[in-house]
């Protein structure tokens, strides 16, 4: 079931949580919306399960208009952030409540509904808790048994709100492949919200990153990793040095203006832009090579399989950090208060939001 | 519930075990006292001048006819008046907890209007806005319909009087539990009457419940408005309250009090009800997350 989203835009009082926003969504495919809170993600996904209503703009489900159907007829699975289970039900009747409200023509008999969710519960390894409330189970549960509630009405897409982040980190991580495994199963055309970049990375087909209201990329976890469109992005997706400076003859320079560079500018206004660089490609040498930038190693940090440098340059006003393998640190024999050589090569450069 | 459990499990953990123990028994001698001077000793005495005759009184004074048609009226009362404020108050409570609309809070705070205003002047209201001498009432009148110094009086003033307590009880409750699950069931195809009866009732039953019980017990004791508007005809617009103060002020003191055990008695039940309710109710706002 494909997902076309067309010029969405929506208002709250005081400011716009979406700005024209359109999107198209593959029949099978894992979608994430990724961004920082309050971007308006969250918001996108509920016009699209018609909890919200877009105040321009149509939701189109597999050439179907469904933008003014009212939300029980929409016939998408949500899940939400805090699970919202029914308390008053047992894990079964929470799975077959979708089932056992369907109108007495379409309701399938008892023993179908019986069979439906029992598969369900099965298939979220939660067969043994059927009997059992939703207090009496833990957070990782609750969320599975909130996904087959979803999946039991057979839905067209499957919608999910920040699913796992009221979960600890061990069980989000279990939770999240357990996940990525269910979907290539079940096929169902997914969209899950996230501000997590590395839930997004490793889950998604194809990652959206969502700010202010407007979407700033869309393309495959690597792409968004590898080639962001915007300093935005860059910033958002991992960890990344930002250096600030002068842009002069499409580069960036750092440190203090020279005196020839001021006499060319000439009243000039000063363009600054900004470069990003990923620690882990930066290129730490002992050797001298030309174009590389002195600087000092003032702290060395063992961060699991990795080594982060923290390095100090002339002409840097910010400390620059770098990551290296462990083989890499035992081949050079780093030590504190060495210098070494920096390489920047692979630094990319953003003025406003352009690329130069 | 848990916690309860955790404070007997740990008894040492009460703090009044640490205070000197003459604080101790200052404390709970002077809560003793109050409790035996203001709730025990009336109490007792209801009791003990609606007997002071014997019994053969007490069961003549109660068996009376017109104190019959006072209990009467008073259930007939109650049971009317307890569903309608039910109704509204579970609809007031889901507008205000589960929807953001203008002048919301102007909704919120003219709900606490008969806890504000003196019991009296909301009986005169209604002697105001209905009586025969105004054009509303007259038309009615005309018709032969009678509101004020009759029974349909009597259920309107009690209906103002205790319309907040189901609303009040229930608001905060709708509010800690979100709209969530009823998100979740709307998702899923459930329509409003199913989404209401299968999900949002349940979640707010025994709090419904005590809101209930409180409003009943409010419209049986009320006494200020429906003083104004009954007009004390006797076996007619008389309710157990109205009944208790003619009797008194005839000086048929015995009669009085017998009467008036029969409200001890009803909130008696009522206190009972609400206890057991309580802890159910307790139980309620445990159960989330």
């Amino acid at each position: 079931m494909s997902i076309e989203i067309q010029n969405i835009t929506k208002r709250f009082p005081g400011y716009t949580a979406l700005d024209n926003i359109s999107l198209k969504v593959a029949t099978g495919e894992l979608i994430a919306l990724l961004g920082p809170s309050g971007c308006g993600k969250t918001t996108l996904l509920r016009i699209i399960a018609g909890l919200e209503t877009a105040d321009v703009g149509s939701i189109i489900l597999e050439n179907r208009d469904t933008t003014n159907l009212p939300a029980r007829s929409k016939n998408v699975g949500f899940v939400f952030q805090h699970y919202a289970l029914f308390r008053r039900l047992n894990v079964f009747d929470n799975v077959a409540f979708g089932l056992t409200v369907k109108p007495a023509s379409e309701r399938p008999s008892k023993q179908d509904i019986r069979d439906r969710v029992m598969h369900l519960l099965k298939l979220v390894q939660m067969d043994w808790a059927a009997k059992r409330y939703p207090s009496q189970l833990s957070g990782g549960q609750r969320q599975r048994v909130a996904l087959a509630r979803a999946l039991a009405v057979n839905p067209k897409v499957l919608l999910l709100d920040e699913p796992f982040s009221a979960l600890d980190a061990k069980v989000r991580q279990e939770l999240r492949r357990w996940l990525r495994k269910l979907h290539d199963d079940i096929h169902v055309t997914s969209i899950f919200v996230t501000h997590d970049q590395e839930e997004a990375l490793e889950l998604a087909d194809r990652i959206v990153v969502i700010n202010k209201g407007k979407i700033e990329q869309e393309g495959t976890p690597q792409e968004v990793y590898d080639h962001p469109a915007n300093s935005f992005v860059y910033n958002f997706l991992g960890n990344v040095n930002v250096f600030h400076g002068r842009v002069r003859n499409g580069k960036v320079v750092l440190g203090q203006p020279l005196p020839d560079e001021r006499r060319e500018l000439n009243g000039h206004e000063v363009k600054t832009g900004q470069a990003f660089i990923r620690p882990h490609d930066i290129g730490i040498s002992k050797i001298r090579n030309g174009n590389d930038h002195p600087g000092v190693i003032r702290d060395i940090r063992l961060t699991g399989s990795q080594i982060t440098l923290e390095l100090e340059s002339a002409g840097f006003d910010t400390p620059i950090e770098a990551e290296i393998s462990r083989e890499t640190w035992r081949n050079l024999e780093l030590s504190k208060g060495e210098e070494v050589y920096i390489t920047l090569d692979k630094a990319r450069v953003f003025t406003g939001d352009f690329e130069i | 519930m848990q916690q309860r459990q955790n404070h007997t499990a740990s008894p040492s953990r009460t703090p009044a075990k640490n205070d000197p123990l003459a604080v101790q028994a200052v404390l709970i001698g002077l809560t003793l006292l109050f409790f035996a001077g203001f709730i025990f000793m009336p109490l007792a005495l209801v009791f003990s001048q609606a007997l002071s005759k014997g019994w053969q009184l007490y069961i003549d004074a109660i068996r009376e006819p017109v104190a019959l048609e006072a209990v009467k009226l008073t259930l007939l009362t109650a049971s009317i008046v307890v569903p309608i404020n039910a109704v509204f108050g579970v609809t007031a409570a889901w507008a205000i907890s589960k929807f953001s609309f203008k002048g919301k809070t102007l909704l919120v705070s003219l709900l606490d209007l008969p806890f504000a205003v003196s019991p009296v002047i909301a009986g005169l209201i209604f002697v105001l806005l209905l009586g025969s001498r105004t054009p509303f009432g007259s038309w009615l009148g005309d018709h032969g319909i009678k509101i004020i110094f009759a029974t349909p009086g009597i259920v309107i003033a009690t209906l103002f009087i205790t319309f907040p307590f189901v609303a009040r009880e229930l608001i905060p409750l709708m509010e800690s539990q979100g709209r969530e699950e009823e998100e979740a069931a709307i998702t899923l195809g459930a329509g409003g009457w199913r989404l209401f009866r299968m999900i949002t009732l349940p979640n707010i039953g025994w709090g419904l419940m005590y809101g209930m019980v409180l409003c009943t017990a409010r419209s049986i004791g009320e006494f200020g408005a429906v003083s104004v508007v009954s007009g004390h005809i006797r076996g007619m617009t008389n309710t157990i309250p109205l009944h208790v103060e003619i009797l008194y002020s005839e000086y048929n003191y015995t009669a009085s009090f017998a009467v008036a055990s029969i409200l001890v008695f009803l909130a008696l039940v009522t206190i009972g009800v609400k206890t057991a309710l309580e802890q159910r109710l307790e139980g309620s706002h445990n159960t989330r997350h």
